[in-house]
């Protein structure tokens, strides 16, 4: 039997499901038809062009720079992150909230000026690229400048992830391995590793899929030399603008399959490990 | 050894602590966040700086670069409304409902986080050209989506929704039910519940969810460029326009271009920490 009376802290079923139809309307156009037209786009040619578009050298290439760029990159901001939450989680100075308010910049910056800044620090007309090219090393238009350019856009993820969960967990544990003699290194690997084990892989995987799927940022520093500097966004971007859709979207099908396995893996996270995690608010 | 009672006088920088490696931890962040971060932004700055005030305010003032922060701005600020408006009912939806398939909803109010943006570009501009599964439905009305402004608002809401989200859901789900049934025995109904007693407690985080999404569009390259048409004036972002003088080996405009978007992004950084201040005294939480 339907309630006679309306309910003061819900609205009626009807009220209900007309909201829940907006916007499940709503996420399936903005959300799920585009991730659906990767996948039909790339298929829209059967299976064998997609396989064969994927087996090229271009293609090939691209994925594995992709891949370089993200082993480079993702362990240098994991220790960075491990770093910063140690330092800034486990002691009490001035000016930490300064700190953490300034390692969430690159968040707040857009990917294009990521990449303007070390086009202006290696380029040409600048002091240290003629300076580093003397001695052989390039960096703009080569695969040092999209690993920095990676770096910085993905600069945050881990230490943004382990700074709230390490403040939460204060520094008890620490202590009470301290005082019955373990190093600090020990401490660390015995004690503070197993805690944030579950949120540090939680940041390593979004910072992973940010560093394979960064496009803005490398674009301004790859010089999208085919075959060399070109990551699988950038390979992307340059199939599509020769009318090559095909190819185009079995590679961007790739990015979105590691999508997708990012976002279940982080929901797994959540869903089981929650208490484990930071409090999982706000943007990333 | 001197012995400190806590709390006296001598002004100390850090509280003692009995954990090693704050000196090596503490350092390594500094350099590497100096090496990465601010040493490259401090080259952006340094170079427009090299210009004086004259010869920046000379490129600043550029018709073209007036052009794309204008289409960059308008486009940002109604994309950035739109996602409010969804993104609180989605949050409310996902907060306050139980439907089949609700975790599913939940997990993939994330997925412009973990798309790459070049494919989510590609994927929205296949959707909404002329030909497209949208696209086609719209183009008898008149209505033209790919390769306009429009475009860019669609990208944007794309790129933008989970920041509202993901901002509102966390607070909703502490509004204490018994406000609620308070207000409900003084004799509100149901609306003006909602309205003045549940709202009012979620406009910081409507409002930094806002500011969030709205920073977010107005810095984004990689999934508006493809459905944009990229015309000057038109529909060509300030973002494209670094890009574009850059590749005419302009840097000196690009990095001018680039230093207002950096100004751009300290003050909507300002904004979201004021609003978190004023939501900590004013509503008891923050963050």
């Amino acid at each position: 039997m339907a309630n006679r009376y309306p309910s003061a802290t819900s609205e009626s079923r009807p009220v209900q499901w007309l909201l829940i139809a907006i916007c499940l309307a709503f996420m399936a156009l903005f959300l799920v038809l585009p991730l659906y037209a990767v996948f039909s786009e790339a298929l829209r040619q059967g299976l064998g062009a997609f396989f064969s578009s994927l087996q090229s050298p271009d293609a090939q290439s691209a994925i594995r720079l992709t891949l370089t760029v993200a082993v480079i990159a993702v362990p240098l901001n994991v220790v960075f992150g491990i770093c910063a939450a140690w330092a800034i989680a486990k002691y009490e100075f001035k000016g930490k909230a300064l700190l953490i308010t300034l390692i969430d910049l690159p968040f707040s910056i857009s990917p294009v000026i990521a990449g303007l800044v070390y086009v202006l620090l290696f380029g040409a007309g600048s002091f240290l690229g003629p300076w580093l090219k003397s001695y052989g090393i390039e960096v703009l238009f080569a695969v040092p400048g999209i690993v920095l350019a990676t770096i910085f856009v993905t600069f945050p993820f881990v230490a943004r992830e382990l700074i709230p969960l390490m403040q939460d967990q204060g520094t008890g544990d620490e202590e009470a391995a301290l005082s019955l003699g373990a190093s600090g290194w020990q401490t660390f690997m015995r004690v503070t590793l197993p805690n944030i084990r579950w949120g540090l892989l939680y940041g390593v995987l979004l910072c992973n899929a940010r560093a394979m799927g960064e496009f803005g940022a490398v674009a301004v520093v790859s010089g999208k030399i085919r075959g060399q500097t070109t990551t699988m966004p950038l390979q992307v971007e340059m199939l599509y603008n020769e009318y090559n859709a095909t190819a185009a979207f079995a590679l961007a099908s790739l990015l979105a399959l590691l999508a997708l396995v990012t976002l279940v893996l982080k929901s797994l996270l959540e869903w089981r490990f929650s208490d484990e995690l930071a409090a999982t608010n706000g943007g990333h | 050894m001197a012995h400190v009672t806590t709390g006296s006088s001598g002004w100390r920088w850090r509280q003692p602590s009995v954990i090693p490696g704050f000196g090596m931890t503490f350092g390594f962040t500094l350099v590497y966040f100096s090496l990465i971060v601010l040493i490259p932004l401090a080259a952006l700055v340094v170079r427009s700086a090299g210009l004086g005030l004259d010869g920046f305010l000379r490129y600043a003032s550029d018709a073209r670069v007036i052009g794309a922060l204008r289409v960059s701005f308008v486009t940002a600020l109604i994309a950035a409304s739109v996602n409010v408006v969804f993104g609180t009912l989605i949050a409310w939806v996902l907060v306050r409902y139980r439907f089949p398939g609700r975790r599913l909803f939940d997990a993939i109010v994330d997925l412009p986080f973990a798309l790459p943006t070049a494919v989510a570009g590609i994927a929205l501009t296949a959707i909404y050209a002329p030909n497209g599964s949208i696209g086609a439905l719209l183009a008898p009305l008149g209505i033209r989506v790919a390769y306009t402004p429009l475009g860019i608002v669609v990208a944007m809401i794309f790129i933008g929704l989970p920041f509202v989200v993901r901002t509102v859901q966390p607070i909703l789900d502490e509004v204490n039910k018994e406000v609620e049934e308070a207000a409900a025995t003084l004799g509100a109904n149901r609306f003006q519940i909602v309205w003045r007693v549940i709202l009012p407690g979620l406009t910081p985080a409507i409002l930094t969810g806002f500011a969030l999404a709205f920073a977010r569009a107005v810095g984004e390259y990689g999934s508006i460029i493809f459905i944009a048409g990229n015309i000057p004036f038109v529909s060509e972002i300030a973002p494209l326009l670094i890009v574009i003088r850059l590749e005419e080996f302009n840097y000196v405009g690009a990095a001018v271009i680039g230093t207002l978007m950096l100004g751009i992004a300290f003050m909507m950084l300002l904004v979201i920490n004021l609003i978190q201040a004023w939501s900590r005294k004013r509503f008891g939480y923050g963050q």
